[in-house]
């Protein structure tokens, strides 16, 4: 058995080595590039620099930041909701809610945004022609993702019965929702924000086909035609930004954990 | 059958009315009418399927009936809400919210009451103080073992005051030993505030330890309900008999109020047939078991149980009976040895054959 275990543990490391280098190695290439002047060869910090000097590129970030925040908040407001509704009050309308969400991962998105261009013509004309409107096709693209991150938090409580508890208590249906259930599913709440900012700040497909020039990705993959160096900062900087970001949300969540438990 | 007992203390009076319930094609309940008195601990007894569960989630407003009425004291409770219903349940499965102290899982009832946060934190204290669990106010649900989370569970459902208290197969989850510890503190406990009880079990031993009267369910129905004695002594039909404690089937001839059986004269019960043959549903401790005399039986096991053993015999007509007896008693008797089986029943319920 020690044998085993100590066999077990050369594999284990050997694995975190080779996949830590799998997801490194690229991180470490861009922070190179960005970081090397083109023509000379020598260190700059001229591309990271202009990430704030560039206006446009600046714009674009706090675009990107507040369509990643609408989609987050029109997201969790859509479906943490419905999906506990679903399993208290429509079980049965459980497998119909969980194919509607998958939907847009088995569908192209080039078909989407060829599809969704016609209904964007009704968005612009009430919503405008602002870059925030791609909050909506957004909330489409992350359900996938978001659908499977709250719905393993609800599959691990007992969602009935302590919704019965509370009910029994005196709680209202809000209650039952906001301080009963959604408190026990913040892990999944959490990894569905990490996934649909991760997404909406790499978007690029549906910003380009439906002419939304305003986004990072767009302002990125513009600006890397004529200075790739700032470009890929800028590609870095928001994949440091995501992970800070869960870091941040799943440090929050232990804090609460052991502050409550302390 | 189903008039409650005179009122016994401070908790209210419940009415359920020709109650029905279908699921599809299952008949749930099935015209079930139940009264319990003030501060009574009624208990639904019966197997997996026969409606005990639906009836209390239906006055728990957990469940909706399709005909028939719930009255709770003086107030129809038919139509109101779960959350307007004023009464504490505790589940067959762990219900305790798991992000919160065990402290504020039995002050969240008093929270949603708009008790200010000194009250409600010092009569959850207090509660826990009575199911013994002051010292884990703290704690998490993750924290406590099973039948600790159960207790709290109660302690949450008590605090609330409520009008009627509901216990849904609350030890079932647990091993044998904390069930028989938790079983006598729910009822010291319920006796302790005099909260209108129904509880739900499927475990007769459970039922009979507990309650003031025993409902026994039988395909949405209520077939009998009388305290545990004389549910015991004096089954109304053959499943209550059958369904409650162990039941020797013995042949019987009867005749002018009395059957006859193991040439044993014994008056009948309610509910028998009135003449002719039919089948006598005996418990075993009403079997007499002896060395001597004309035997008309043999012994074909011995078991023993402590203080008394329970004897399997094969009678002359090769029906097997088993009779339960002293351990002393038993201790003298061996495998296949010749004995006389007596009935010492003071009244039976014959059934049709």
């Amino acid at each position: 058995m020690i044998r085993e275990s100590g066999r077990f543990r050369v594999v284990r490391y050997v694995a975190y080595v080779v996949f830590g280098l799998f997801f490194l190695l690229p991180l470490y290439s861009m922070l190179d590039f960005s970081t090397r002047d083109v023509a000379t060869g020598a260190r700059t910090g001229k591309a990271w620099a202009a990430l704030v000097q560039d206006e446009v590129l600046r714009a674009s970030i706090v675009t990107s930041i507040l369509l990643a925040v609408l989609t987050t908040v029109l997201m969790l407001a859509l479906l943490v909701p419905t999906m506990i509704w679903v399993r208290l009050r429509v079980p049965q309308a459980s497998r119909l809610i969980e194919f509607l969400c998958l939907l847009p991962l088995t569908i192209p998105p080039l078909v989407i945004v060829v599809g969704i261009s016609n209904v964007y013509a009704w968005v612009s004309y009430l919503f405008g022609n602002s870059a925030y409107t791609l909050t909506f096709v957004y909330v489409v693209l992350v359900l996938p993702y978001s659908y499977r991150a709250i719905d393993s938090a609800l599959s691990s409580i007992n969602v009935v019965t302590l919704a019965e508890a509370a009910r029994s208590l005196g709680a209202g249906w809000s209650t039952v929702i906001l301080r009963v259930i959604l408190p026990n599913i913040t892990s999944g709440v959490t990894n569905a924000t990490f996934v649909t900012v991760a997404l909406v700040l790499g978007e690029y497909t549906f910003t380009s086909l439906l002419n939304f020039p305003q986004t990072m990705p767009y302002v990125i993959a513009a600006i890397g035609k004529s200075d790739a160096p700032v470009s890929v900062a800028a590609a870095l900087g928001s994949l440091i930004f995501a992970t800070l970001l869960l870091l941040l949300f799943s440090l929050l969540g232990r804090r609460n954990r052991s502050a409550k438990e302390a | 059958m189903t008039t409650a007992p005179e009122a016994s203390s401070t908790g209210v009076g419940v009415s359920l009315v020709d109650l029905r319930r279908t699921y599809g094609t299952l008949n749930a309940l099935d015209g079930l009418s139940l009264e319990m008195a003030p501060g009574e601990m009624v208990v639904l007894l019966g197997p997996s399927g026969c409606g005990k569960t639906t009836a209390l989630r239906i006055l728990a407003g957990l469940d909706r009936a399709d005909a028939g009425e719930v009255r709770v004291g003086d107030k129809e409770m038919t139509h109101v809400p779960a959350n307007k219903r004023d009464m504490g349940m505790v589940f067959q499965a762990y219900s305790l919210f798991p992000h919160m102290t065990v402290r504020d899982n039995v002050a969240f009832g008093l929270r949603l009451r708009g008790q200010d946060k000194g009250k409600r934190l010092k009569r959850a204290d207090d509660m826990l103080e009575l199911v013994g669990l002051a010292k884990f106010a703290n704690r998490f649900a993750h924290q406590l073992s099973g039948g600790q989370q159960q207790r709290v569970a109660l302690a949450r459902a008590l605090a609330i005051e409520p009008a009627v208290l509901l216990l849904d197969e609350p030890l079932s989850a647990l091993d044998a030993k904390v069930r028989v510890q938790l079983r006598d503190e729910i009822r010291r406990v319920q006796l302790d505030v005099g909260t209108t009880t129904l509880f739900v079990t499927h475990d007769q031993e459970e039922a009979l330890a507990v309650a003031d009267r025993v409902g026994v369910m039988n395909a949405g129905r209520l077939d009998q309900i009388a305290p545990p004695t004389e549910l015991y002594a004096r089954p109304a039909t053959r499943f209550v008999a059958e369904f409650v404690g162990l039941s020797n089937r013995l042949a019987a001839d009867v005749s002018g109020g009395g059957a006859t059986l193991l040439g044993t004269r014994v008056p009948l019960l309610d509910g028998s047939v009135e003449s002719g043959a039919g089948h006598a549903l005996v418990r075993p401790e009403a079997l007499a078991v002896a060395a001597d005399g004309e035997t008309n039986a043999r012994v074909v096991s011995v078991a023993f149980l402590g203080p008394i053993s329970r004897v399997q015999c094969r009678l002359d007509d090769d029906q097997i009976v088993i009779a339960q007896v002293a351990s002393a008693v038993a201790a003298h008797l061996v495998q296949d040895q010749p004995v006389r089986v007596d009935v010492s029943a003071d009244a039976v319920l014959v059934v049709p054959d």
